[in-house]
C-alpha cells in the first residue's frame, strides 16, 4: 500500500508539533523517521493512527484521500502501530491482548478460546514471532511483549506498520530478531515506518530516512548517509558522538555495598530465587562504575534497593561510612543520593504535575523553594526556567503538565532534577534511553562533569556504547550476581560473554582494589 | 545460590503461614474453652425442616459440649498442620473453610445447648440468604462499575433510591412489577449522575459517591417527611412479593426451602451473579470491560470506545443496585422507612473489595455478611446468654481471617477511579 501524508499539521495550543509534513511511504518500504526529542515523531504517528486529529492536511492511501477519526478507522484502512509505551493489558493473556477488539466468538459473544489460540499461534509461527498465547503479559519480558504488539498489528492485517522506538527497550539479540521480522514483513509487501534514535540501527535497516526537526521535515537521506551527517541534520549543530573525558581520580569510598540480597517480587519468575544475589561493590568519589548486563538480570532491583524502594533481606549499604541499609528513600535523598529511575513515567515523574513542580519534587520542602509552611513560587519558577534552558527541555512553558512532553523530554526533566542538585552519589538507570544523539552527548557530558566534581556515579545500562562512553570501571550483572569487574578497555566480546553468564564468580574481576575487597563478608542475619 | 536464596527468602512465607496457623488455633481455642467449656449441659437441637414441609426431616440432636470440644480439637490439629507444612492452594482453602465452619457449628451448639426451643437451621440459612440479597446485588453493581474503571461509592444511594422508588410506585399504582422496574430505574438515576460527573466532568469519584449518598439520603428523608408520611396509605403501603416455590426443586428436603422457595428477588440475584461472572470472564463484552478498567489507552488504541463502555457499565450497575433497593421494600417489609438501607451499600462495597473485585468472591463475602446479620437476629430470639454485640463482631473477625489467610495480592482494576483523557 502506498501511503502519502500531505501537509499534516498538528498544533497543541501555541505549539506546532507537526508543521505541514509531507511524507511518502512506498509499498514494502522501511521508512525510518529520525528526529530529536520533541521533534514531533510520535505526534505524527498518533495522527496517522487516528488517536489525534490533524488541524490541517490529509492522508492518501493508494491514491484515495482518507481521514481517520479514530484508531478503528486507521486499523480498518490497514494501519497498525506499536506504541512507544506499550499498549498491553498486563493481567490479560497474550492471546487476549492480541485479539482485543477483534475477538473470536461463538454465538452470544462467548469467547472462542480455541480459535483465538489457534489464530495467534498460526500467525506467530508464520513470522517466527514466538509467543505463548496463554502466558500473562505481565509475566513476559519486554522483548516478548513487543512481539505480542507486532502480532497484534499483523492480526489486523496491517499493511503499514508503525514502530515507535521499538528498540529502546530491547537487548541486542532481540533487536536482531526484530530486524529479521521486519525484513520478512517487507518481503511480504508490508510498509514499515520505523522510529529510532540509534543511527546505527537506522542505517542498517532503513530503505530511506526522513529527518524531522521542530515539527518540520528537514530532509530525506539514503541509509548510506554518515552518522555525522544525520546527526547534524537532526540537531542542527555538530554533535560529538563520543564525549572526551580525562582519567578518573578516585577519592574516598562513597558507596559501599556488601552482600546485598534482594528477593524477587512475586510476579517474577519463580526459578529466579533472588533478584539481587549477594552483590558487593564499592564506588569512590570521582569515579563512574558502569553496571552492564542484559536487561532483567537484577539491575532494576539493585537500583531500587540502593534507593530503599525495595527491601533487602541480607547485606548492607553504606554511604560515606554511614549505614543506610534500612534508611527510607527520603533519608537517602537527604543524605545526598540522586536517582534516575528506569521507568520514568511510573517512578520518576508525577505526570499530571507541571514541569516546574516535577523539577523540585524531592526538595520542595527545603529552602529556597519553601519558607516555613509555604512554597516560594518565584524561586521554583526561576529555577525551572533555568533548568529548562540548561537541559534544553522542549516544552511550551514551565507550567505545562509533564505528561504531555515527548518521551525524551520527560527523561530530561528527571535528569535536570537529579543532576541539578548537589549529590554525593548518583544512581542512574538507563539514563539516556529514548534520548536523541544531541541530548545523549549533553547528558554524558554532565555526568562526567559531576564525576570530576567528586560525585560517585553508578550507571546501569544495557547499552554497551553507553557503558564504554562513561564507565571508569565495569561490573557485569548476570542472574542477580556480579559476574566480574573489568576495566573499560575490555573488548565487547569479552563483556558480551560475561553478560551471557560466562563469568566464574563475583570476584573473578581483574580490577581488584576497591571492587572485590569484601566478597567474603558475612551476610547480616535477617 | 539457590540454597542461600531460599533460606533468606523463607521468612516471608513462613510469617504468613504462622499467622494463619495462629488464627486457626485461636478459633479452635474459642471452640474449646468458650463454646465447649461454657455450654449448658444437654443436647443442642437443630431443626432441619420448616413447618408444613412436604417431607419432614427429623431434627438433629447433638451433645453440645462434646461436639464443640471435638471441633475445637480438629481446628487446633489443622493449625498445627498448617504451621508445619506448606500446603497447596486448594488444600489451604479447604482448611480455612473447615475451620470457619467448625467455629460456626460450635457456636450454634453452644447457643442452643440445653434450650427447649430447637434452632431451625433451615430457617436460619433461608433468612441469611434473603438478607444477603441487597448486599449481593450491591456488590454486583459495584463490580460492573469498577471493572470498567469507575469507583462506585454510591451503591448506598442507589439502594436507597431503589427502595424509595419501588415502594412509592408499587403503592400508588398497585403494581409490584412496576415497582420493581421503577426501583431499578431509580438506582439507575443515581448512576446516571455518577456517570456524568465522573466520566464527563472528571469529579473525584470517591467524593462524588459520598455526595450522591448524602443527596439520596437527604432527598428521600425530605420526601418521606413531607409526602410519604401525610399520605402513608396511598403512597407508602405497597404490597410485597410473595414467595414462589420452584416446582420440584423447592420440595427437596433442606436444600429446597433454603434456595428454591423465596421471592423473585432471590431468583433475580442468581441470574445476575451468573450473568456477571460469565459475562465478565467468558464473553467479548467482559473482555472489553476489563480492558477498559485495566488499561483504557490500550483499549482505545484497538478501537474500543472507552467512555461509552464506562457509561454503560455505571448505569447497568445502578439498575442492578436499584433492584437490590427494591427488595428492601417490596421484597421484604413493604413500606419505606428513613435511611432504610442503613449502610448495606457500604457493606456491599466491602464485600466487593474482600472478594477482590471478583463476582464470586464478592458473592462469598456478601453471604458471610448476610449470615452474620441473620445469625444475630435468630439467636436473639432464642434468648441465649450471648451479648449480641459480640455476636455481631464475629463475622467481621471471620472475614479478616479469611482475607488474611488467602494471601496474595489484592489488586483492584488498575485504572479504577482514574478518568480517561485522550492522549
Ligand atoms: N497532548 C499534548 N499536549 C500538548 N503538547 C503535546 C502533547 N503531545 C505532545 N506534545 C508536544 O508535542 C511535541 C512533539 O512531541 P512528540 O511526542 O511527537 O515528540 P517525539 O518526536 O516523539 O520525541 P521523542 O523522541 O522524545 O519521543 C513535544 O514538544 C510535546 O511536548
Ligand atoms: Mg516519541
Amino acid at each position: 500500500m502506498k501511503l502519502e501524508l500531505r501537509g499534516i499539521t498538528k498544533r497543541f495550543g501555541s505549539l506546532t508539533a507537526n508543521d505541514h509534513i509531507d511524507l511518502t511511504v512506498l509499498p514494502g518500504q522501511i521508512h525510518a523517521l529520525l528526529g530529536e526529542n520533541g521533534a514531533g515523531k510520535t505526534t505524527l504517528m498518533n495522527v496517522l493512527y487516528g488517536l489525534l486529529q490533524p488541524d490541517e492536511g490529509e492522508f492518501i492511501l493508494d491514491g484515495q484521500p482518507t481521514a481517520f477519526h479514530s484508531p478503528k478507522d486507521a486499523i480498518n484502512a490497514g494501519i497498525g502501530m506499536v506504541h512507544q509505551h506499550f499498549m498491553l493489558v498486563p493481567v490479560f493473556t497474550v492471546a487476549e491482548n492480541i485479539t482485543l477488539g477483534v475477538e473470536r466468538t461463538h454465538a452470544l459473544g462467548l469467547l472462542d478460546r480455541r480459535r483465538t489460540r489457534r489464530d495467534v499461534r498460526e500467525l506467530s509461527e508464520r513470522y517466527g514471532l514466538h509467543v505463548d498465547p496463554d502466558a500473562l503479559v505481565e509475566d513476559i519480558p519486554v522483548g516478548v511483549q513487543q512481539r505480542v504488539e507486532i502480532v497484534k498489528a499483523l492480526l489486523r492485517e496491517a499493511r503499514v506498520l508503525i514502530l515507535d522506538e521499538p528498540t529502546a527497550v530491547l537487548t541486542p539479540g532481540e533487536t536482531e530478531d526484530l530486524f529479521r521480522v521486519m525484513r520478512e514483513l517487507k518481503a511480504g509487501g508490508t510498509s514499515i515506518i520505523f522510529i529510532s534514535h540509534k543511527l546505527r540501527e537506522v542505517q542498517a535497516i532503513a530503505d530511506t530516512i526522513t529527518v524531522l526537526r521542530r515539527g518540520k521535515v528537514v530532509g530525506e537521506r539514503p541509509p548510506t548517509a554518515s552518522d555525522s551527517e544525520l546527526a547534524l541534520l537532526m540537531v542542527g549543530r555538530k554533535v560529538e558522538l563520543r564525549v572526551t573525558k580525562a582519567p578518573a581520580q578516585p577519592g574516598d569510598v562513597v558507596l559501599d555495598v556488601a552482600g546485598l540480597t534482594v528477593p524477587t517480587g512475586d510476579h517474577l519468575l519463580t526459578d529466579h530465587p533472588a533478584a539481587v544475589d549477594d552483590v558487593s561493590f564499592q564506588v569512590r568519589a570521582g569515579e563512574i562504575l558502569g553496571i552492564a548486563g542484559v536487561q532483567g538480570n537484577g539491575q532494576t532491583e539493585l537500583c531500587e534497593a540502593l534507593m530503599g524502594l525495595l527491601p533487602s533481606v541480607a547485606g548492607s549499604v553504606r554511604l560515606s561510612g554511614r549505614d543506610i541499609t534500612s534508611a527510607t528513600p527520603r533519608d537517602r535523598l537527604r543524605a545526598g543520593v540522586g536517582y534516575i529511575p528506569e521507568d520514568r513515567q511510573e517512578d520518576g515523574l508525577v505526570t499530571d504535575f507541571s514541569v516546574a513542580d516535577n523539577l523540585i519534587l524531592d526538595v520542595y520542602d527545603r529552602p529556597p523553594f519553601a519558607s516555613g509552611l509555604s512554597l516560594n513560587l518565584d524561586a521554583i519558577r526561576s529555577t525551572a526556567v533555568k533548568r529548562v534552558a540548561d537541559f534544553d527541555i522542549r516544552t511550551t512553558s514551565t507550567s505545562t503538565p509533564t505528561g504531555t512532553l515527548s518521551g525524551g523530554n520527560q527523561q530530561k526533566v528527571i535528569l535536570a532534577r537529579e543532576i541539578g542538585r548537589d549529590v554525593k552519589l548518583l544512581v542512574a538507570s538507563q539514563p539516556t534511553r529514548g534520548l536523541d544523539v544531541g541530548s545523549i552527548e549533553f547528558v554524558h557530558r554532565r555526568i562526567v562533569e559531576q564525576r570530576d566534581q567528586g560525585v560517585a556515579v553508578v550507571i546501569v545500562s544495557s547499552e554497551l556504547d553507553e557503558i564504554y562512553a562513561l564507565a571508569d570501571r565495569i561490573a557485569v550483572m548476570y542472574e542477580g550476581r556480579i559476574t566480574g569487574f573489568r576495566p573499560p578497555t575490555t573488548s565487547a566480546e569479552e563483556l558480551g560473554l560475561l553478560m551471557a553468564g560466562a563469568g566464574t564468580g563475583p570476584d573473578a574481576g581483574t580490577q581488584a582494589g576497591a571492587a572485590s575487597d569484601s566478597p567474603g563478608e558475612p551476610t547480616e542475619p535477617v | 545460590m539457590t540454597a542461600v536464596a531460599s533460606v533468606i527468602r523463607a521468612p516471608r512465607t513462613v510469617n504468613r503461614r504462622l499467622l494463619t496457623a495462629a488464627a486457626f488455633a485461636v478459633l479452635g481455642l474459642v471452640d474449646v474453652f468458650v463454646f465447649g467449656h461454657l455450654a449448658h449441659a444437654g443436647d443442642a437441637t437443630f431443626g432441619l425442616s420448616l413447618p408444613g414441609a412436604a417431607v419432614t426431616v427429623p431434627s438433629l440432636h447433638v451433645p453440645a459440649a462434646p461436639v464443640a470440644y471435638a471441633l475445637g480439637a480438629a481446628s487446633i490439629v489443622l493449625a498445627i498442620g498448617r504451621a508445619a507444612v506448606e500446603l497447596g492452594q486448594r488444600v489451604r482453602r479447604v482448611t480455612i473453610a473447615a475451620v470457619l465452619l467448625f467455629f460456626v457449628v460450635a457456636l450454634l451448639c453452644w447457643a442452643d445447648a440445653g434450650n427447649a426451643i430447637p434452632l431451625n437451621l433451615v430457617n436460619l440459612l433461608a433468612v441469611a440468604l434473603s438478607s444477603s440479597i441487597p448486599i449481593i446485588l450491591g456488590a454486583m453493581a459495584g463490580c460492573l462499575c469498577e471493572r470498567s474503571g469507575v469507583i462506585n461509592i454510591a451503591i448506598e444511594g442507589q439502594l436507597l433510591f431503589g427502595a424509595f422508588g419501588a415502594a412509592v410506585v408499587a403503592s400508588a399504582f398497585g403494581g409490584l412489577w412496576l415497582g420493581l422496574v421503577t426501583g431499578s430505574l431509580a438506582g439507575g438515576l443515581i448512576a446516571v449522575l455518577l456517570a456524568v460527573f465522573a466520566i464527563r466532568y472528571m469529579v473525584d469519584q470517591i467524593i462524588l459517591g459520598v455526595v450522591l449518598n448524602v443527596f439520596a439520603l437527604g432527598l428521600t428523608d425530605f420526601l418521606f417527611d413531607r409526602v410519604l408520611t401525610p399520605y402513608q396509605n396511598r403512597l407508602n403501603s405497597p404490597a410485597t412479593f410473595a414467595s414462589v416455590k420452584i416446582p420440584g426443586l423447592g420440595d427437596i428436603p433442606i436444600i429446597g426451602p433454603i434456595f428454591f422457595d423465596s421471592t423473585i428477588f432471590l431468583y433475580i440475584t442468581y441470574a445476575v451473579v451468573i450473568l456477571v461472572q460469565v459475562g465478565l470472564f467468558r464473553t467479548r463484552w467482559g473482555l472489553r470491560v476489563r480492558a477498559v478498567g485495566e488499561h483504557p489507552t490500550a483499549a482505545d488504541t484497538v478501537g474500543i470506545r472507552v467512555l461509552g463502555i464506562r457509561y454503560r457499565q455505571v448505569i447497568l450497575g445502578g439498575l442492578v443496585a436499584g433492584i437490590g433497593g427494591a427488595y428492601l421494600t417490596i421484597g421484604s417489609v413493604g413500606s419505606f422507612g428513613e435511611d432504610m438501607s442503613s449502610g448495606l451499600g457500604y457493606i456491599a462495597l466491602a464485600a466487593l473489595i474482600f472478594g477482590r473485585w471478583d463476582p464470586l468472591g464478592a458473592l462469598g463475602a456478601a453471604l458471610i455478611f448476610g449470615f452474620a446479620t441473620s445469625l444475630e437476629q435468630i439467636l436473639s430470639t432464642l434468648g441465649t446468654a450471648l451479648p449480641s454485640n459480640i455476636l455481631l463482631m464475629a463475622p467481621y473477625v471471620v472475614t479478616i481471617v479469611a482475607v488474611a489467610s488467602r494471601g496474595g495480592k489484592i489488586r483492584p482494576p488498575k485504572a479504577d477511579g482514574k478518568p480517561y483523557v485522550k492522549a
